[in-house]
């Protein structure tokens, strides 16, 4: 945690209880014009701790560290693809946000047949919400009898992500990290019986390494992290040893707890958990304070959703996703195509927008400017009345690459087709259906 | 080292237990009744805390045959949606906790049917309601007090209560001893004025559930999360007005979306559609009990088979 002034000020030389370096109290070498006024900057992160050449060692330390974040970023990548975890600052999303979107792993077995074609399943899945592509983030392979670095190898070729190496015998690691030489994988596990080899290791490949030990000993798990740290391992994952959804929650919520409001900086990592095959845990994981999630299977029909329960979960809650209002072009209209007003949430953008584009009908979607609110948030705080419809309708000069004057309003917001009538003399308002799901059968019927 | 010490918060709030449904003991004729709320702690969080009753599922049943709904869910109830009690028995048999009537708008719905209705419902299960008018103000005020008058003694929950339209309803629920579901578009202090507003008119808060309104995955539900967080943190920190259990709708939220509606004409990485439909209305339905909803509204039976399976889970302490 940061800290204040006051606290920064007993640890630079004008506190200091050595008399030589006391000596240079409020020397204005960091030009500030006593060591206070510096220690104040810094704390407003506005001057940086090597202004000053007069800070005993130890001080140094203690500042630095309290600068770190409380939750380590922990980065993996492969093919130029980066995954970061951790740096969390906050419990819940609505003080402030989720930062890090916890990445998602497909689990294979270096002794299943099908390791590879997983992988490449994984590699290859992409999934659009509201404009963006959701993927997964990597595979995490684990040995079980078979040929591990062959399996790492093959894992390897077939996806580009991010790969997490399960073994907890050294020989085998090895032979997994110099397969996955070129990536920076996550090492998964040091325990309290193998640590040392595997902390070398990890030194070694400069990966990060994940610490595990049984049943949730929060005492064990930060005594195993720090010795793994003395062992020259920064980048630290850590696995408690819970597994299930009632030991996870309140294992991990402790874990979150201790790092952000205990300033505990030897379990300041972030988690790593397994979800099995059920996505209501992962789910869970997503929520409450994974950094890795590891799935054991892979299905589209249960990544979808979880994909974008993530991405929902890491939304900033300040601002709504928006899109810039305007008119927008679908399946290249012309001038007897017809005309849809919406809002500029890009939900609600988007849910229109693929509609009508896969019902293959060109049409024109004005996007009014309802300060990224959906169609009835919108209506409800005075967004997207009449007189703002009217307004971007107007304002877009739309009209002119028209041949008609109609104009297809949510169904959400029928009561509005009177007013809208008065304000835009001249036009033809239309109540489309209310859910976006049934506008290609609407156009087909009123426009084919 | 020194031992690492379990960080705990000292919470000085807790929310209200609230029982919906009568047994004859109570002049109802329930088979059982369903208490929840009563934590005094963030969901679940055993170490710290009392959980002492798990989240109710709900089952919403309709008062005729629903058009519009997606195959995945009429197909998983079969007959039984043809008549209403006949589907509030189903839900009752698939392991539901409580059922849901609600009303559509059509011609036929009068006071008169309404009563019936009711009547045929609790003939047909055990299990207490809840019963939701079509959302018409003035039609859901006409056939709630009906219902109120009918299911006396029954202890049913009302819906839903809003700020444009409560006051006929939570009459009817005093006068008929009943209580009411009090909804708010997502705004802690619209749920705290309405449940003001609301006990002002002399309905104790044991007989208020508080419905702060949520969106589907993908449609808003992270709004409905933190709404949620916040009005729990807000109890157990002492607000009296928070200090509610939380009834949520997933299930009609969820089902609502294209996801779950549509089979044909999606992307190819939307997957298998009855797996990504019931998926859609379960993760909805889990997300909004781990920020603290108390009871849920659910379609499919499936879905009810999988949340509760995660509630037994996080209710045990192992
Ligand atoms: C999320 C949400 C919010 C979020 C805002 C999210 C956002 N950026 O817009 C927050 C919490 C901030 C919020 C606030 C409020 N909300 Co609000 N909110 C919702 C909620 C839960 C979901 C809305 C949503 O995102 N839907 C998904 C999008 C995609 O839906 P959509 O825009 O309608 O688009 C669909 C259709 O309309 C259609 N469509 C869209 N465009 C077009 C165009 C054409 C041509 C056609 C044919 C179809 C079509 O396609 C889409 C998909 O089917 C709804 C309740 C619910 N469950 O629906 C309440 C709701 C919309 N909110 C409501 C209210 C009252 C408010 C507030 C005014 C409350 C208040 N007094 O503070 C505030 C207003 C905000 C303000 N003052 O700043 C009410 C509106 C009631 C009404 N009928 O008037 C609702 C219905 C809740 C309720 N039952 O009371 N809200
Ligand atoms: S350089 Fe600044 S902070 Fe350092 S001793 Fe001199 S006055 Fe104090």
């Amino acid at each position: 945690m940061a800290l204040s002034g006051l606290q920064i000020y007993k640890l630079l030389p004008a506190s200091s209880k050595n008399p030589e370096v006391k000596k240079h109290a409020n020397c204005k070498e960091c030009g500030f014009p006593t060591c206070l006024a510096f220690a104040m900057k810094l704390a407003q992160k506005q001057a940086e701790l090597s202004q000053c050449p007069y800070v005993e060692e130890e001080s140094k330390t203690q500042l630095e560290a309290s600068a770190a974040p409380p939750i380590r970023l922990v980065t993996l990548s492969a093919d130029g693809r980066k995954l970061e975890v951790g740096n969390e600052t906050v419990l819940f999303r609505h003080e402030k946000t989720f930062y890090h979107q916890p990445g998602l792993f497909v689990r294979v077995k270096d002794a299943q047949p099908d390791a590879a074609e997983v992988a490449k399943a994984v590699g290859e899945y992409s999934v659009e919400y509201v404009g963006m592509d959701l993927t997964l983030d990597g595979v995490a392979i684990e040995a079980a009898g078979g040929d591990f670095a062959a399996t790492v190898a093959a894992v390897k070729a077939a996806c580009p992500f991010p790969l997490i190496l399960m073994t907890e015998d050294p020989a085998t690691a090895e032979a997994g990290l110099k397969a996955a030489q070129g990536t920076r994988p996550l090492l998964y596990a040091a325990t309290p019986d193998n640590w040392e080899a595997m902390a070398k290791l990890a030194a070694q490949y400069e990966v990060p390494l994940a610490v595990r030990v049984e049943g949730g000993d929060l005492t064990a798990l930060a005594a195993l992290a720090e010795q793994v740290k003395e062992a020259g391992v920064e980048d630290i994952v850590l696995d408690p040893g819970v597994r299930g959804y009632s030991r996870s929650l309140a294992v991990f919520t402790q874990l979150r707890r201790l790092a952000l409001k205990k300033n505990e900086r030897k379990v300041g990592y972030p988690l790593i958990a397994f979800a099995g095959d059920d996505p209501i845990l992962a789910g869970q994981h997503i929520a409450k304070y994974a950094g890795f999630v590891v799935l054991d299977r892979f299905s589209p029909g249960t990544v979808y959703p979880l994909l974008v329960m993530r991405a929902n979960i890491f939304t900033d809650p300040q601002k709504p996703i928006q899109v810039q209002p305007g008119i927008y072009e679908i399946n290249n209209p012309g001038p007897g195509d017809p005309l849809m007003v919406t809002t500029n949430f890009s939900i609600t953008y988007f849910a229109v927008a693929n509609e009508v584009e896969s019902s293959g009908m060109p049409g024109w979607l004005l996007v009014a400017d309802a300060e990224g609110m959906s169609v009835l948030t919108a209506w409800a705080a005075g967004k997207f009345d009449a007189e703002r419809i009217a307004k971007s309708v107007n304002s877009t000069g739309v009209a002119e690459k028209l041949s008609h004057h109609r104009l297809i309003i949510p169904g959400h917001v029928a009561v509005l087709m009177g007013e809208l009538e008065e304000e835009l003399p001249g036009w033809e308002i239309n109540v489309g259906p209310r859910e976006a799901v049934d506008l290609p059968n609407y156009l087909k019927m009123q426009w084919g | 080292m020194p031992a690492i010490e379990i960080p705990k918060e000292k919470w000085s709030g807790r929310v209200r237990e609230i029982t919906l449904g009568a047994t004859a003991a109570d002049g109802g004729t329930r088979a059982k009744t369903v208490t929840v709320g009563g934590e005094t702690t963030l969901p679940f969080l055993h170490f710290e805390g009392e959980i002492p009753h798990p989240p109710a599922i709900a089952i919403e049943v309709q008062d005729r045959k629903p058009t519009g709904w997606s195959p995945v869910l009429l197909d998983a109830w079969g007959d039984a949606t043809e008549d209403v009690a006949a589907w509030a028995k189903a839900a009752e048999e698939a392991g539901a906790d409580v059922v849901l009537l609600q009303f559509g708008a059509h011609d036929d719905l009068t006071p008169e049917y309404a009563r019936q209705t009711l009547r045929r419902v609790l003939g047909a299960t055990g299990l207490p309601l809840i019963v939701f008018g079509p959302g018409q103000a003035e039609l859901d005020n006409e056939i709630l007090v009906a219902v109120a008058e009918e299911g006396k003694g029954e202890n049913l929950v009302l819906g839903v209560c809003e700020d444009k339209n409560y006051r006929t309803i939570v009459a009817a629920a005093l006068a008929h001893g009943h209580m009411v579901d009090a909804r708010t578009a997502m705004d802690v202090n619209l749920a705290k004025q309405l449940n003001i507003l609301i006990s002002d008119m002399g309905l104790p808060l044991e007989r208020i559930v508080m419905d702060p309104t949520t969106g589907a995955l993908g449609y808003g539900i992270e709004y409905g999360y933190s709404v949620m967080e916040r009005l729990r943190l807000a109890a157990l920190q002492g607000d009296s007005m928070t200090q509610l259990p939380m009834l949520v709708t997933p299930g009609e939220e969820a089902w609502r979306t294209k996801e779950a509606r549509a089979g044909e004409g999606v992307p190819e990485a939307w997957g298998d559609w009855a797996e990504r439909a019931i998926n859609w209305e379960v993760l909805t339905a889990s997300t909004l009990i781990e920020s603290g909803a108390d009871i849920v509204v659910l379609r499919h039976p499936e879905s009810l088979n999988r949340v509760r399976e995660m509630i037994n889970a996080l209710m045990s302490k192992e």
